[in-house]
């Protein structure tokens, strides 16, 4: 069993007693992993991890940080945690430098110039130090929040929709912050609505839609496990129609005419494999090769969140 | 307690002052001298002593009490309202300090410049009209104990308000009006019965009074019902202080 960091359990949230953005959300993060939190705009990621960072009340359940209550300790899990809001939420007039040592003095540490200089370093802001947050470009406004979030040193880190509106070589960077940071042993969980995002950095996914929790799952296992495959037969001729007797497989063929590809369910004990290539060879068509992909978190998430619909 | 913080409000409210320095010193400055050249020099020249002192130095408790409150008020609500409208308040929220240590913060920082203000008014007073202090500690007393108040009240202001008409509207439509009405420019005496009768009424008299007794040992009011008054009106603040913020009213959904 790997340790346990954060346990939320039977989390309600009812907003102005009307509108219910969370049902009964229970979830555990281990210690020292990268969770990625999918899901549709509107889903309750965001007041999940406003509950959990203090900003949002919840109607109803727990949550646990290192088994620190959050409303009972709230000193204890708050000064454990660092937050990157959705929102560009930066005041206009103070210098970045300050404004980053503001917010790990609001944490309850003491100044640490040298420190502060590391994170801004890292996060290539160094050479902005002493320029005013507001006229500062999206881009390193964002990078200002990771640098403010990080200004305390906290052992988990929040970041909500961390690449939203940012450049690719921005994205990459953040990635890479997110991998050195998880290095030394910091506890992520990030939202995103790039699931290659989350294909591409998280060890687990969780998937929220209408305020439920459809599913959580290592990303691997729930890739291979709910995900279809994809047999990719690459011709040695080229061919423009598809045989009479191919036609009851849902194949596709490529527009060079030179590959088919065919979906199938992994899990399924009858994948149709054998048979379309016995029809294949009777069929007098030449292979050259044969491939098969894996599907994707995107494929996964959008047959769950319609699944979800219906 | 999270001194920490306490200190990194602070002074993020007072490098706000810094960096207003010119509005937030040289505006009240300007506009209370402008009062005692019109009403100290000019009209004082045909005005009488009142209460045994000149009118120009009879105005000079008045009008640092009208300086002190609004500028109290003005800036301790504009300090939480501004990181409520630009959404900065999250960092506060998130972070691991209580509610009264971030009024502790707020309010100190707001006091402090209403401090520094109003000394500064002090000095200018001397320029126009002589100043003289019977009783300098109790002088002192109401000085910070005004401050606070009233940067505990314009804090409540602030952190209720939902937009910036609401933020002025008290101050400007409740606040200016009991100051003006409060004595800082007359005593009550002179006003006719009916009006006195109601300006024991009006909390800023007991205010004024109070401070005009420790300048001149003159006052309306007996000095301990208006320290009391004034220490019952703080506890107001306080007890609605703590049951704002601890149910996070309009702050957290
Ligand atoms: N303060 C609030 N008052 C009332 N309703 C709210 C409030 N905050 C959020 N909601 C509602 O709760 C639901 C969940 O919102 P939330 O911000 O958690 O979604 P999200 O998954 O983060 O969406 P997005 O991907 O767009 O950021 C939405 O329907 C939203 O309108
Ligand atoms: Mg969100």
């Amino acid at each position: 069993m790997t340790d346990k960091l954060i346990s939320i359990q039977n989390l309600s949230k009812t907003y102005n007693d009307s509108f219910q953005a969370l049902k009964n959300v229970s979830l555990d993060i281990n210690k020292g992993e990268i969770f990625a939190l999918l899901g549709p705009n509107g889903a309750g990621k965001t007041t999940l991890i406003n509950i959990i960072c203090g900003l949002v009340r919840p109607s109803s359940g727990s949550v646990m940080v290192n088994g620190a209550d959050i409303i009972k300790d709230y000193k204890i899990t708050r000064s454990q945690i660092g937050l990157v809001p959705q929102e560009l939420t930066l005041e206009q007039f103070e210098t970045v430098f300050q404004n980053v040592s503001y917010t790990r003095g609001l944490y309850g540490k003491s100044g640490n110039p040298t420190y502060i200089e590391k994170v801004l370093r890292d996060l290539s802001l160094w050479d902005k130090k002493k320029t005013r947050l507001g006229q500062l470009s999206g881009g390193m406004k964002r990078r200002v929040l990771i640098a403010k979030a990080l200004s305390h040193e906290p052992s988990v880190l929040f970041l909500d929709e961390p690449t939203a509106g940012v450049d690719v070589e921005l994205r990459q960077d953040m990635w890479r912050i997110v991998e050195n940071l998880r290095q030394t042993g910091v506890t992520i969980i990030l939202t995103t609505h790039y699931i290659e995002e989350a294909e591409a950095i998280a060890d687990r996914v969780g998937v929220i839609d209408n305020g439920e929790m459809i599913v959580v799952d290592e990303k691997d296992a729930l890739i291979s496990k709910m995900g279809q495959k994809k047999l990719i037969i690459q011709l040695h001729e080229k061919v423009t129609n598809l045989p009479e007797e191919l036609s009851s497989y849902e194949l596709e063929l490529a527009a060079d005419g030179l590959s088919l590809s065919y979906s199938y369910d992994a899990k399924s004990s009858q994948t149709g494999i054998t048979n379309l290539l016995q029809k294949i060879k009777d069929s007098g068509m030449k292979l050259s090769d044969l491939k098969t992909e894996q599907g994707t978190l995107e494929d996964i998430f959008v047959s769950l969140v319609n699944k979800e619909k219906k | 307690m999270n001194y920490y913080a306490i200190k990194a409000i602070y002074l993020h409210e007072m490098d706000r002052l810094w960096r207003t320095l010119f509005q937030s010193i040289l505006s009240p400055v300007v506009s209370t001298s402008l009062y005692f050249i019109v009403f100290g020099s000019v009209i004082g020249g045909m005005v009488p002593q009142v209460d045994g002192v000149s009118y120009g130095s009879f105005i000079v408790p008045g009008l640092l009490m009208l300086t002190l409150l609004t500028q109290s008020l003005s800036n301790s609500s504009f300090g939480i309202y501004m990181p409520k409208f630009a959404g900065s308040i999250y960092e506060i929220l998130a972070a691991p300090i209580s509610s009264f240590e971030i009024v502790i913060g707020f309010v100190g920082a707001s006091a402090t410049k209403s401090l520094i203000v109003g000394t500064i008014i002090l000095i200018t007073a001397t320029f126009f009209a002589e100043v003289r202090i019977d009783h300098p500690f109790v002088m002192v007393f109401l000085l910070v104990l005004t401050c606070f108040t009233f940067s505990l009240f314009g804090f409540l202001i602030g952190v209720l308000s939902e937009n910036f008409e609401q933020l002025q509207v008290i101050p400007l439509i409740v606040v200016t009006p009991l100051v003006f009405l409060g004595g800082s420019l007359y005593s009550i005496e002179m006003l006719p019965e009916f009006w006195q009768q109601i300006s024991y009424f009006n909390p800023v008299v007991y205010l004024i009074n109070g401070m005009r007794w420790a300048f001149y040992g003159v006052s309306d009011i007996n000095i301990w019902i208006s320290v009391v008054s004034m220490l019952g009106f703080l506890s107001i603040c306080i007890v609605a202080a703590m049951i704002i913020l601890t149910k996070g009213y309009r702050i957290k959904s």
